[in-house]
């Protein structure tokens, strides 16, 4: 099993790291500010807005980012698809920085996060709070992540027995951990409900949690492709082509169809006018969608799905769409009513870009010293340079995961 | 070879019909919502609730409930950056609602604001001010239960020893009332909570201190029997007007009834309010949302959350699919397959 | 209004040369000195809202040589008005009549009485026949012919119509005379009436008040008697220099007011520390005057009702002295509420900055671009080979 997964190793120090290290810096500096002179000092929340982009983004987007875990559970081990096996341990790392970075994100957003653990005290329990729910799953799902992960440690220190003891019952795990993404990711669609007429009709709609649980599926399977990509340039390591090209099918496929509930969506309550009135908000919802309407576009011939370039273009894109969907919900199409305006300031920019940043870094990190990447062979680079090749190879390794 | 939308659905069904587990989820949420039940029945309001009945026709925009509710409250006066070059803090004059000020007067102008409480060049004073509704919202969304209703008035009840300071009820409130404290590294929620919050206080100070009665405390049931009356009566016959409480000692304010709007607001837009307002001009111009439904938000996600969670039913069934699926699938797998 | 051919220029002189023969009038200034003389035409210049230069004029025109006649009419009145003008310090009523208008006839000032005074009224009326100032003082009766009101055998409803024939200008003074006052409060049982009522082919100046301030009415007399027309009315005929603005706008009390501190009964805390009025009353907001302004009886400021703790009852302002209960709420007649209230909506100021905007918008376009550096090199390229763009394009897309 060693032989399938590999620490990366090399040197961690590069210069991409090194701009990293400083965002996330940078960020610590405004955090110091955020803790020692109020949210006010650093930030543009006003009662208006009193969410920004550390929730917009840090965490409705990028616990969305980090549904790679999510969306490779669900194929791998529920809907027993094997072949995409090699894609689950980094897929599982970055959904665990992604939810983990996410909820550092609402820790530093909270108001009062020294009454933080208020929210796992029974006698204060809101059953009637969406939020209480979308946190208690989110913080259940890290703790489960953490599981899921653990094997790659268990693996790295040796302890095989340890490691066989929670085989045994890592099926629980796991079906929580496709379980939980689900109740979730749905449930950040649910809390903009009760913001009525406050939200735009382009996006306030009872199927709010419905849209929220599909993007997230997309944006996951398009995380996973996007990170492969990603891996493979940036480690100069081979594209896994094959199944990233039959990945980036089905998610054209869910775009699909999550465009075309969106868009009946909004023409049967009557708001498609909307659309059409200049504003920025119709603006963003034509960016939102034509983004995904492109992506899809692209893909739709077979053919395309397994070209490097546009499996990379078209998952660059449906991230952006779902990007777009999720901001316009949390920031561009809610309308206070009040005069009240918002656009991040440099605090709050640096800050998830320090967030960011960190979240690559410690992937950086993990993947170079722990078995995480799959390595079919370990001399493959200097023989099969083309991704062609390597996505061919790669399949057929992968493809012995699965039963004769 | 390459998986489509077909092969999705034929393995999906292939792993039987707790393979669709995923998509339970979905399935009934989209149920849910076609069907239209899934919303939560309103509450009901306590029969003792108290509230404020504001007139914005008798309000002369003396800022009086203002200064009381700053004094009653024990808050801190504000000057707003625009103000700063010439008011030095001696004048306490808020633009808004804010972590430090709980009541404000504001004001409607239109053309050359030549008459008071007309629509079109005119004017007319707005209180802002936590409008306690009956099936409030920021109750709903909390997640610690750091805001109640009280159970007999009605009042929505913040608890600042609760609260985490996640400001879901400031932006889930269609009023835009509950504020939070941005400037201090320790900042809270703050609302009106009719003055139940200060010792000693028999009312609402905001109401103990209008010189016109345009603010008037008491139950809701009377308060809406004195709004009707008011609409009752024709424009220019004089009206007492209660000042205070309603069934207080003050003398009453005699004065002619002006023209109102057809009705009060907060009879039952948003699931009612147990504060109402009555005012010569249109209710939206006074920042009072009018396109909304009879019936409050939060009964729509209350509805979708315990449609999908009542009893934990569902998401045990979905655990359960997919706990059978994954054991399935991993019993035909070597363990090393598994992470 | 009429013609006088010995009124001097109503200009402003140029240069003190211009004066004329002041000293040449040292009795008829009434023992003041010419400098004390200046100064009040000077401050009749200021109440007027002209400019000082305009005293020298005044001065001109009061001591010019002929003095206007006066004919004071009293009707139901209560010689409020009268003793009011008596305490005029500036000038004194003496000066003021014997030599800046040539006081004719006053029931109450004349030297004579009876026929002698009455004779005297009509030699003078028939004298100066179109050129002499009627001043009606007190509210006429109309009812069962006016008879409820005579004076010499004659009912003042007559006397009034006849005397304003002739008249070059007709003032009002007190609240009676121009609005009914007391004798038209409800149930009016001898049907008084306002002069403007009687009087109605002339316009009437009405000086309202109860009584009105001295100064006003010295102010529009000397006004007509300078530039030989009266002063800017407003649409109730009350001099706009006097009746403009309302007293709740230039009350002292006013910070009381916006800051919401009444003074709730007589002798309470907030009366004692003299706080606004309002609750008790005061109709202030809904009362034209400039009583807070320009104060009573010379004693300084606050030498006025609000000023000592009483509430402005609206003397001068129809329909609300002598109407109004006296503690019943005044409504607030600001003509534009004030600015510093807050808008609805105020619009918010933490908007972009152009940092922000720029840092945004980098991180975009670096994603964007890197993005498509990436993508064009793996359509040509092996992805094993782009190294550097790929981590920067990750860094930023995310």
């Amino acid at each position: 099993m060693t032989a399938r997964h590999a620490p990366l190793g090399g040197r961690f120090i590069s210069l991409p790291v090194v701009i990293m290290a400083l965002f996330a810096m940078v960020a610590g500096f405004y955090l110091y500010h955020r803790f020692v002179y109020g949210l006010g000092s650093v930030t543009n929340l006003s009662d208006g807005y009193p969410w920004g982009i550390w929730i917009a983004i840090d965490l409705v987007v990028g616990t969305a980012l980090g549904c790679a875990g999510y969306v490779m559970a669900l194929m791998v081990y529920i809907l027993n698809k094997g072949e995409y096996h090699p894609l689950v341990r980094p897929a599982i790392l970055a959904s665990l920085f992604g939810y983990g970075l996410g909820g550092i994100a609402v820790m530093i957003d909270l108001g009062r996060y020294w009454q933080g653990y208020n929210m796992m005290l029974p006698w204060l329990t809101n059953v009637n709070s969406v939020m209480l729910e979308t946190a208690l799953c989110i913080a259940a799902y890290i703790t489960v992540l953490m599981i899921e992960f653990s094997p790659v440690f268990l693996e790295r220190l040796g302890m095989t027995r340890v490691r066989e003891k929670l085989n045994r019952f890592l099926f629980i795990i796991i079906a929580l951990g496709v379980l939980l993404p689900t109740m979730h990711q749905s449930s950040m669609g649910t809390i903009l409900v009760v913001l009525g007429h406050q939200l735009s009709p382009l996006w306030q709609t009872p199927l709010l949690p419905l849209f929220f649980l599909i993007s997230a599926l997309f944006m996951g399977f398009a995380i996973v492709i996007f990170e492969a990509v990603m891996s493979s340039v940036g480690f100069r390591r081979p594209l896994e082509g094959e199944v990233l090209g039959k990945l980036t099918g089905i998610m054209a496929w869910v775009m699909l169809g999550y465009l075309v509930l969106r868009f009946l969506d909004v023409v049967y309550r009557g708001s498609f006018g909307l659309a059409f009135d200049g504003s920025t908000q119709a603006i963003m919802f034509w960016l939102e969608n034509l983004t995904a309407v492109i992506a899809v576009a692209l893909v739709l011939p077979k053919a395309n799905r397994f070209k490097p370039h546009l499996m990379f273009v078209c998952a660059c894109m449906i991230l952006v769409s779902g990007t777009i969907y999720r901001v316009n919900c949390y920031l561009v199409g809610y309308d206070p009513g009040d005069g009240f305006l918002y656009f991040p300031t440099v605090g709050e920019i640096m800050v998830t870009l320090g967030i960011f940043s960190l979240e690559i870094l410690l992937y950086i990190a993990f993947v170079k010293n722990l078995p995480i990447l799959h390595t079919p062979q370990s001399a493959y680079e200097e023989e099969h340079p083309h991704p062609a090749e390597a996505s061919g190879s790669a399949t057929g390794s992968a493809g012995t995961a699965r039963p004769a | 070879m390459a998986i489509n939308r077909r092969a999705f659905l034929k393995g999906m069904a292939a792993d039987g019909a707790a393979g669709a587990a995923a998509v339970v989820t979905i399935g009934a949420t989209g149920e849910a919502v076609a069907g239209g039940g899934f919303q939560r029945t309103p509450f009901e309001m306590p029969a003792d609730a108290v509230g404020l009945l504001y007139d914005s026709t008798l309000c002369i925009g003396c800022r009086a409930c203002q200064a009381a509710c700053k004094e009653a409250n024990g808050m801190a006066a504000e000057v707003p950056t625009p103000y700063q070059d010439w008011n030095e803090g001696l004048w306490d004059s808020p633009t808004d609602l804010s972590g430090d000020t709980l009541t404000v007067i504001q004001v409607y102008q239109d053309g050359n604001m030549a008459v008071k409480d007309r629509a079109e060049d005119g004017y007319a004073f707005m209180k802002r001010q936590c409008m306690h509704c009956t099936d409030a919202s920021c109750v709903s969304v909390c997640p610690v239960t750091a805001m109640t209703k009280d159970p007999v008035t009605g009042v929505v009840i913040h608890h600042e020893d609760r609260c985490i300071g996640c400001r879901y009820c400031v932006l889930s409130c269609p009023f835009g009332v509950p504020r939070y404290q941005y400037d201090d590294p320790f900042g809270a929620i703050t609302k009106c909570q009719l003055c139940t919050n200060v010792p000693d206080q028999e009312y609402s100070a905001c109401a103990m201190v209008c010189p016109t009665g345009a603010t008037l405390y008491g139950r809701v049931d009377d308060l809406k029997a004195e709004a009707r009356l008011r609409l009752a009566k024709d424009p220019g016959a004089e009206h007492a007007y209660p000042r205070g409480r309603i069934g207080g000692d003050n003398e009453p304010n005699v004065a002619p009834i002006p023209v109102y709007q057809d009705d009060f607001y907060g009879d039952n837009i948003l699931g009612g309010t147990q504060c109402l307002t009555l005012a010569g001009v249109p209710y939206d111009r006074l920042g009072l949302p009018l396109e909304a439904p009879d019936f409050s938000y939060a009964t729509l996600t209350e509805g979708i959350q315990h449609t999908l969670y009542r009893y934990m039913i569902l998401p045990a069934v979905v655990l359960g699919g997919l706990v059978t699926l994954a054991w399935r699938n991993s019993r035909r797998h070597k363990p090393e397959d598994w992470d | 209004m009429v013609g006088a051919a010995t009124r001097p220029d109503p200009r402003p002189a140029e240069s003190p040369d211009e004066f004329g023969d002041l000293d040449g009038y040292v009795g008829a200034l009434g023992g003041l000195t010419r400098r004390d003389f200046l100064k009040f035409c000077t401050g009749i210049a200021a109440t007027l809202g002209l400019s000082p230069a305009f005293g020298v004029t005044i001065a001109n025109a009061a001591t010019s040589p002929r003095r206007p006649p006066v004919i004071w009419i009293s009707a139901q009145e209560c010689t409020g008005c009268t003793e009011s003008l008596l305490r005029a310090y500036h000038p004194t009523i003496e000066s003021l009549i014997l030599d800046h208008i040539s006081l004719d006839y006053h029931e109450v000032l004349c030297a004579g009485a009876g026929h002698q005074a009455e004779e005297f009224k009509h030699r003078s009326m028939e004298e100066n026949w179109g050129q002499y100032v009627m001043v009606v003082d007190g509210s006429i009766p109309t009812r069962d012919g006016g008879i409820y009101c005579k004076i010499a055998g004659e009912t003042v409803l007559d006397i009034a119509r006849h005397t304003a024939e002739g008249a070059a200008a007709v003032i009002a003074i007190g609240s009676c005379a121009a609005w009914g006052g007391i004798p038209a409060s409800d149930p009016n049982p001898t049907d008084a009436r306002p002069a403007s009522d009687i009087i109605t082919d002339k316009p009437v100046v009405n000086i309202p008040g109860c009584p009105p301030n001295p100064y006003n009415f010295l102010a529009t007399v000397l006004h007509f008697l300078t530039f030989n027309e009266l002063p800017g009315l407003d649409e109730k005929n009350r001099p706009r220099f006097a009746y403009g603005r309302l007293i709740h706008e230039n009350c002292e009390r006013r910070p009381h007011f916006d800051a919401g501190r009444f003074a709730r009964e007589f002798g309470d805390p907030g009366h004692r520390q003299g706080w606004c009025l309002y609750q008790l009353g005061c109709k202030g907001p809904e009362t034209y005057a400039n009583c807070p302004a320009i104060g009573f009886n010379d004693v300084g400021e606050s030498a006025w009702p609000v000023g000592i703790g009483a509430p402005c009852f609206g003397c001068t302002e129809q329909g609300i002295g002598f109407t109004k209960s006296l503690h019943s709420l005044s409504s607030v007649q600001s003509l534009t509420p004030p600015t510093a209230f807050p808008r609805i909506v105020e619009t918010s100021d933490t908007g972009i900055t152009p940092a922000a905007a720029a840092l945004a918008a980098g991180i975009g376009g670096a994603a964007i671009g890197a993005g498509a550096v990436l993508a064009s090199r793996l359509a040509k390229h092996a992805p094993a080979e782009g190294e550097g763009p790929g981590n920067e394009g990750r860094r930023e897309d995310r």
